[in-house]
């Protein structure tokens, strides 16, 4: 991993005495585009303005292309930076804008240059319109060019779709996506919406607590979360806290066995969180953990039952029939993620 | 709806009657004689050389004091928003104290610190062994100096709130974009300042052509189109003096649309929602230090003037003569001011004038506020723009219209004899406060939440209650910040007071002219120093949250 196109290493940033990176290496292809996941306040923000250059490491290294960027200014570090609320230049037109970072250029380079990224997202034609005068939308593609504009070595996006109506969103991403695909830029962009991270990233790593808890694929991290909070967070799921029966078996809600790949080294007995998709939990009338249905929400076909199992609170996909609100179920699940109790 | 929109014609009327009318007519004075029409007048203007010069300085001391203040004030607000030093915070509200002066205490102030018998003048004389200090507090050099002392705060404060506001994630952007620090400051933060800064130097330039005290007072041989008029004024020269109004109302009026124009007609509001401040830098130890040294030493400089006023209200009459710092100190002069009633009648006067005056304002701004905002009038345009016009109009241009509307007894044309009245200052002071008062009351009535007014009203409240228990409460930050700085401003007024005063009716300003005169520095400058703290009492409730 070491020699990535964009590498960091031991990135650790902190803010008083709260670490907001800590830490934190990860490696990204030239030509890929990688998506920083997590909650707010996880760091992710925090990552990207280290790369970014509008905050300083305390600890760690930023290479781009075997080149430590790490102390260069965000003047020299040419990296491209899409902002959340875009940041366009009100004083200054469409194409003033988008020709902001091409001050190296002659007038006719820039023109040209500016007729080009504009082509690119799709906004031929309005280089001397107002930023003012544009849409949400159309604000966020100018954002786009105008980071493209001088070939920037890493593009970054801060939040890029958070800005728009949800009607605009799914639209302007493929936009988005095609833009990234035709330029062939090494992107990271920050989001807190896994389906925004899923669509556009070619990876993604979950971020957690300024710490990087898996890079992945979205099917790896949703089929094979190596943590358990990369299986809470990514896609639903429900916890429940259970006992290792044996090597592919744990024990939940006191006598109710379940199958589940333990990780190595725990012993029988010992304490672990137990982690199960809607799907692949079902009603029964044999052994499960008893509770009471709380809440039945229709998603078409199926419906998602919420069940109070002695105050633990699992979520089951079911055909819209299976039970009642105030129902007495039994439930039982046929595939889990077990992972250690972090004590 | 037939009652709110005689409501509004009648707004219009009051206000056409106290701010247009006035100037209308010294604009017909200045081309009609007693026989008629006649460019005599105008002729007599036009070939004076020294009616020329008069103009001319002042325009060109305008235009200057507009430079030094920005140049003052700009990098200031920068330093105290962006950098963090030690007693940021305490030295940033020092800086705004100029404002606090009026403008002929101000004077005074610096009458008394740089004037050749001044403290400073007196320390540099002892120091060179010489009688007397090596300058003349006189001259174009010491009205911009008091200007620019006076003024720059307008840049510093409207440029820090611009600053405040802008983005940080723009100048983010101009680095990421590789520009470095000084073309991003070109490029970005300044044109984006530039509304602030353009109402700042509009704001400058309006204050500096309608300046009098300081050119009234240090002028000597350096004559402004202001000093001009009420010279002519004084001589009777009526005529003389209604033409040089019109000659400076033009250039006001000029001035003000240079100005709005540069300050641009793009929004430069930003893009996009959300604009989180810009976080401070923090620079190296030394560099700290050095800025709170600059910063402390700056303060001490702007807070000479006020300690000045003080130091010298306390020296009793004829005590203070050769020697480098007063001998002797009593609380005699403020003793004079209560003790003796011709000496307390100013202060009186100022103070019911400049409250009556101000509610006056107030009232008319509220008026004006739920026609314009709430009941959104036909007129309203035309009502917010005569609204603001007198703040266009120099204080001398407006005393001597009024002076000369309200000398002549003719009531069908809506014309009185209040000159030689109480009633002539009050209404006067009104008519200067109406812009700042309205100012202020109407962004109020903007914010406000039209459906308040609503819930009210479907409560079963009418209109006065909803007024009383609703509107004013809601409105009543900014009633008092409007009101305070137009109390303060009527109560420190020089430059109409000195045209349309009567002795029963003179003000604390006319007062301090007459001490100095009689050279009895001690009590100018108690008055000054109990206007200085009137004005700062009435600041301190007018901002308080």
């Amino acid at each position: 991993m070491a020699n990535s196109y964009l590498q960091l290493n031991n990135l650790t940033k902190r803010f008083g005495d709260q670490f907001a990176i800590d830490d934190l290496t990860l490696g990204v292809e030239r030509g890929t585009v990688l998506a920083l996941l997590g909650p707010s306040g996880s760091g992710k923000t925090t990552t990207l303005r280290l790369l970014a250059g509008f905050e300083m490491p305390d600890n760690g290294e930023i290479v781009v292309d075997g080149t430590d960027v790490t102390s260069m200014s965000p003047a020299q570090r040419r990296f491209g930076m899409v902002f959340q609320h875009y940041a366009l230049f009100p004083h200054l037109t469409v194409g003033k804008n988008v020709a902001f970072g091409l001050s190296d250029q002659t007038a006719s380079q820039k023109q040209q240059r500016v007729v080009e990224v504009l082509a690119m997202v799709d906004l031929t034609g309005f280089a001397d319109r107002e930023v003012t005068e544009l849409s949400g939308g159309q604000q966020q593609r100018v954002a786009v060019a105008r980071a493209l504009a001088p070939e920037p070595r890493v593009l970054l996006l801060d939040e890029p779709l958070s800005n728009l109506d949800p009607g605009l969103r799914e639209r302007t991403r493929r936009e988005l996506r095609l833009a990234l695909e035709q330029t062939h830029v090494t992107t990271v962009f920050v989001t807190h919406e896994q389906e925004e991270a899923f669509a556009l990233g070619d990876l993604v790593a979950v971020i957690h607590q300024g710490a990087l808890e898996q890079v992945g694929t979205a099917r790896e991290l949703y089929e094979r979360p190596v943590t358990r909070f990369v299986a809470g967070f990514v896609g639903r799921a429900s916890v429940l806290s259970g006992t290792v029966v044996s090597l592919d078996r744990v024990r939940v809600s006191g006598e109710v066995e379940w199958p589940g790949e333990c990780p190595d080294g725990l012993e029988s007995g010992a304490p672990v969180s137990v982690v199960v998709r809607p799907e692949a939990f079902h009603f029964t009338n044999g052994d499960g953990v008893g509770g009471t249905v709380v809440e039945r929400r229709y998603t078409g076909a199926s419906a998602f039952f919420l069940v109070d199992a002695n105050g633990e609170t699992l979520e089951i996909e079911a055909p819209v029939t299976a039970a009642e609100v105030g129902d007495r179920v039994r439930v039982t699940a046929t595939d889990t993620r077990v992972f250690p109790e972090r004590l | 709806m037939t009652r709110t929109r005689s409501s509004g014609w009648l707004l219009a009327l009051v206000l056409t009657w106290v701010v247009l009318y006035p100037i209308a007519i010294i604009a017909l004075g200045s081309v009609r004689g007693d026989v008629g029409w006649t460019t005599h007048y105008l002729l007599a203007f036009v070939r004076d050389s020294h009616e020329w010069g008069a103009l001319w300085n002042s325009i060109w001391i305008s235009f200057a004091s507009v430079a030094v203040s920005g140049a003052i004030g700009i990098p200031l607000a920068f330093v105290f928003e962006r950098l963090e030093f030690p007693g940021r915070r305490i030295l940033g509200a020092l800086v705004a104290l100029p404002a606090v002066l009026p403008p002929l205490v101000g004077v005074i102030a610096f009458l008394f610190l740089y004037g050749e018998g001044g403290f400073v003048g007196r320390v540099v004389a002892a120091l060179l062994g010489t009688q007397q200090a090596p300058w003349r507090l006189q001259g174009w050099g010491a009205i911009l100096l008091v200007h620019a002392y006076s003024m720059y705060v307008y840049f510093y404060l409207f440029a820090r709130a611009g600053l405040a506001k802008v983005d940080s994630s723009m100048i983010e952007a101009a680095h990421a974009l590789g520009h470095g620090a000084r073309s991003t400051l070109v490029r970005v933060t300044l044109p984006l300042l530039r509304p602030q800064i353009g109402a700042a130097a509009l704001l400058t330039f309006m204050t500096a052509l309608g300046s009098f005290s300081a050119p009234y007072i240090f002028g000597g041989g350096f004559r402004v189109m202001t000093t001009q008029i009420v010279t002519s004024k004084v001589n009777l020269d009526v005529q003389m003096s209604v033409v040089e109004t019109m000659a400076l109302a033009a250039v006001a009026f000029i001035g003000l649309i240079l100005f709005r124009r540069s300050q641009g007609t793009r929004s430069v509001a930003a893009v996009g929602k959300g604009t989180p401040p810009t976080a401070r830098s923090i620079v190296q130890p030394a560099a700290r230090w050095s800025a709170a040294a600059v910063g402390w030493t700056f303060a001490l400089v702007l807070l000479l003037p006020h300690a000045t006023l003080i130091v010298v209200s306390l020296v009793p009459v004829g005590t203070w003569t050769t020697q480098l710092v007063p001998p002797e100190y009593t609380l005699g002069n403020y003793q004079a001011l209560a003790a003796e009633p011709e000496r307390m009648r100013p202060l009186v006067n100022s103070i019911w004038m400049a409250g009556v005056a101000t509610f006056g304002a107030l009232a008319i701004a509220l008026w004006a506020g739920r026609l314009v905002v709430q009941k959104r009038v036909s007129l309203r345009k035309s009502i917010e723009t005569l609204t603001t016009l007198p703040w266009a109009v120099p204080g001398t241009v407006l005393a001597i219209a009024l002076a000369t509307t309200f000398s002549v007894k003719a009531p069908w044309v809506g014309r009185w004899v209040l000159v030689g009245t109480v009633l002539i200052l009050p209404l006067a002071y009104m008519v200067r406060n109406i812009p700042i008062v309205s100012g202020s009351v109407l962004a109020g009535f903007r914010q406000l939440d039209q459906s308040l007014d609503e819930a009210a009203a479907s409560l079963g409240a009418n209109r006065w209650r909803t007024l009383w228990r609703v509107t004013i409460p809601l409105l009543r930050p900014a009633i008092l910040a409007g009101g305070a700085l137009a109390f303060a401003t009527a109560l420190g007024d020089f430059v109409t007071s000195i045209v349309l005063y009567t002795f029963d009716t003179r003000p604390i300003s006319i007062e301090i002219l007459s001490a100095l005169r009689e050279f009895d520095i001690g009590i100018a400058a108690a008055y000054g120093v109990v206007l200085m703290l009137i004005s700062a009492v009435a600041m301190a409730v007018g901002t308080r949250r």
